[in-house]
């Protein structure tokens, strides 16, 4: 971390004023409050208040049944729901012992790459946004529509998506949804190779982040940093190559480290990340095609709800039906923690069951939590305008932050 | 990268904190043991410096309520060895009254905000934190809303009761 040792909390020579940035500045994009004591523009300390949309999902986790807590992951890191989706039902299907067919594997990675390229799209156009130029992110979020529309072709709803079941997917993809993943992965790389040629080398964007809020490896990791931050300090660390889940171990795809944990560096791992993604879906999508395309779900009657068609004329089904809503299914009496790599750090779910039809205690390690944190000590001695662009760049999801 | 098994794990553990380690279980195959108040500082630093070891990165610090048992609340650490990619959870469990444990800010720095989550959903005060205040919640809130004593909605209401589902 760069320290400051000019500025003092007590110097009696200077008169410090204090600032409320947010809880709702425009600046901030999200409920974030941040009271700063300043030396003219410079930030003396700052002290980070959240907290504004804590909805108590932990609470509220205790007392569902396991599939009912699908839609409060998504209200977590909505940019990229399906990754928090998907990490919760991998931690339930763990938990009982599940073991999913390698096409279903396959199709999670796929919408679990494409929400996280849609997350770093808003990331790194906001941080241009913020930085003064508008045109990337108009050129990007072209690319997140898109995006919304191969994850309503499988579930219906765009941003809180609620994709997925324990056991599998609700259904099958279907022919539109392979044919509009198919023409972005045609249209996009475009698109990502423009955005970075009006950004890697632009000397305005270039002045505004190099070296702003750079970070030390043994800083990041002493604040648990996770994710393209962590990375972007220099420390190879990402859940998908060290301890591969939904089949990650079998595709090809690299990590992308930086140097000095600066905002720029930031960018530039969250661009390579894009590209790598999109190799993960490319192989994501011929892997599938050689998977019998009938398969969607795993062959888990106690678990994964028969579909309506079946309850109505047949027994067994009705009877599924009827146990899996009402929670009569027994579940082990054990623990389990499993950690999936969202788009913003490791996202971590500890399960404490009792057997019960609900958690009897669920703990989300939420990366924008944790990364959070360091926000208020490392602004010591910034200009304000670099805050804010550091804010950009930590890519801090208010709904993660206060689940 | 070499990877340590959770026997070499626990063999050095136990060279070092032989009978102040107990339940000792895997679920899943994350080494999970418990420890004293009294020890959890020192096996943490033993777990975070030991070169073979290099627990350098806590993941995660949370609680637990059982307010059936003698000593209800749990304390639950996750740590993380980024260098032979394995992990371990400790638990250390206090008794009512006097929810208090050692800060591990010491270790961490990211164990600030993590102890503060857990100082305002249990109660779980953590002594030597630099800034032990309510995170999540309002500061005035007198409760720790987490304990399994706060309902989550109007107690009162039955139509929610597990003996309506045959439990």
């Amino acid at each position: 971390m760069r320290t400051h040792p000019v500025y003092t909390d007590n110097d009696p020579q200077t008169e410090y004023s204090t600032l409320n940035l947010g809880p709702t500045h425009p600046a901030t994009h999200g409920v974030f409050q941040n009271v700063l004591t300043l030396d003219g523009e410079r930030i003396v300390s700052g002290v980070s208040t959240i907290g504004y949309i804590h909805r108590a999902f932990e609470k509220i986790a205790e007392h569902r049944p396991f599939y009912q807590i699908t839609p409060l992951t998504d209200r977590m890191n909505y940019c990229s729901s399906p990754i928090n989706n998907m990490g919760w039902h991998m931690t339930v299907e763990k938990m009982l012992g599940i073991k999913m067919p390698k096409r279903v594997d396959y199709m999670r990675v796929l919408i679990m790459e494409l929400a996280r390229i849609s997350d770093h799209i808003i990331c790194n156009g906001v941080l241009g946004v913020d930085t003064g130029a508008f045109t990337g992110f108009l050129y990007m979020m072209k690319f997140r529509e898109d995006i919304y529309e191969i994850y309503e072709e499988i579930c219906g709803s765009r941003l809180t998506t609620n994709v997925g079941r324990i056991g599998g997917f609700e259904r099958n993809f279907n022919p539109i949804l392979l044919e509009k993943t198919r023409k972005f992965l045609k249209e996009f790389p475009a698109a990502l190779k423009e955005f970075e040629a009006l950004f890697n080398r632009n000397r305005i964007f270039i002045d505004r982040t190099k070296d702003v809020a750079a970070v030390t490896a043994e800083d990041a990791l002493s604040y648990s940093w996770s994710g393209p931050l962590l990375r972007a300090a220099g420390v190879d660390y990402d859940v998908r190559a060290m301890e591969p889940y939904s089949s990650y171990e079998e595709f090809d795809f690299e990590v992308p480290v930086g140097s000095n944990g600066d905002v720029y560096n930031r960018f530039l791992v969250r661009n390579e990340e894009m590209w790598q993604s999109l190799r993960l879906i490319e192989q994501a999508l011929k892997k599938i095609e050689k998977e019998p395309s009938d398969i969607f779900h795993a062959d888990v009657p106690e678990f994964y709800l028969p579909p309506k068609e079946e309850v109505y004329n047949n027994m067994e089904a009705l009877i599924y039906h009827f146990k899996i809503v009402m929670g009569e299914i027994p579940t082990p009496n054990t623990e389990v923690y499993h950690a999936v790599e969202g788009a913003n750090g490791e996202l971590g779910f500890y399960l404490v069951n009792d057997g019960g039809r609900s958690p009897y205690r669920l703990h989300f390690r939420r990366p924008s939590f944790i990364n959070y944190q360091m926000y208020a000590p490392m602004s010591r001695g910034m200009l304000i305008s670099d805050a804010i662009i550091n804010m950009s760049s930590l890519n801090i999801i208010a709904g993660e932050l206060d689940a | 990268m070499s990877k340590i098994t959770n026997e070499e794990l626990l063999n050095s553990i136990k060279g070092r904190f032989d009978s102040d380690v107990t339940h000792i279980s895997e679920p899943f195959g994350l080494l999970t043991l418990e420890t004293s108040r009294e020890k959890i500082i020192d096996l943490l630093t033993f777990l975070k410096t030991d070169a073979a070891l290099q627990f350098i990165y806590l993941t995660d610090i949370t609680a637990i309520h059982y307010p059936e048992t003698e000593k209800p609340i749990g304390i639950i650490y996750h740590l993380h060895s980024l260098v032979n990619n394995v992990r371990i959870r400790i638990k250390v469990f206090v008794a009512d009254g006097d929810v208090k444990m050692p800060t591990a800010t010491t270790l961490w720095n990211g164990a600030n905000w993590m102890e503060r989550e857990t100082y305002d959903l249990f109660g779980v005060v953590f002594e030597g934190h630099p800034d032990l205040r309510r995170i999540l919640n309002v500061d005035d809130m007198t409760v720790f809303p987490m304990r399994k004593e706060y309902p989550l909605e109007d107690p009162n209401r039955v139509d929610k009761r597990d003996y309506f589902f045959g439990r």
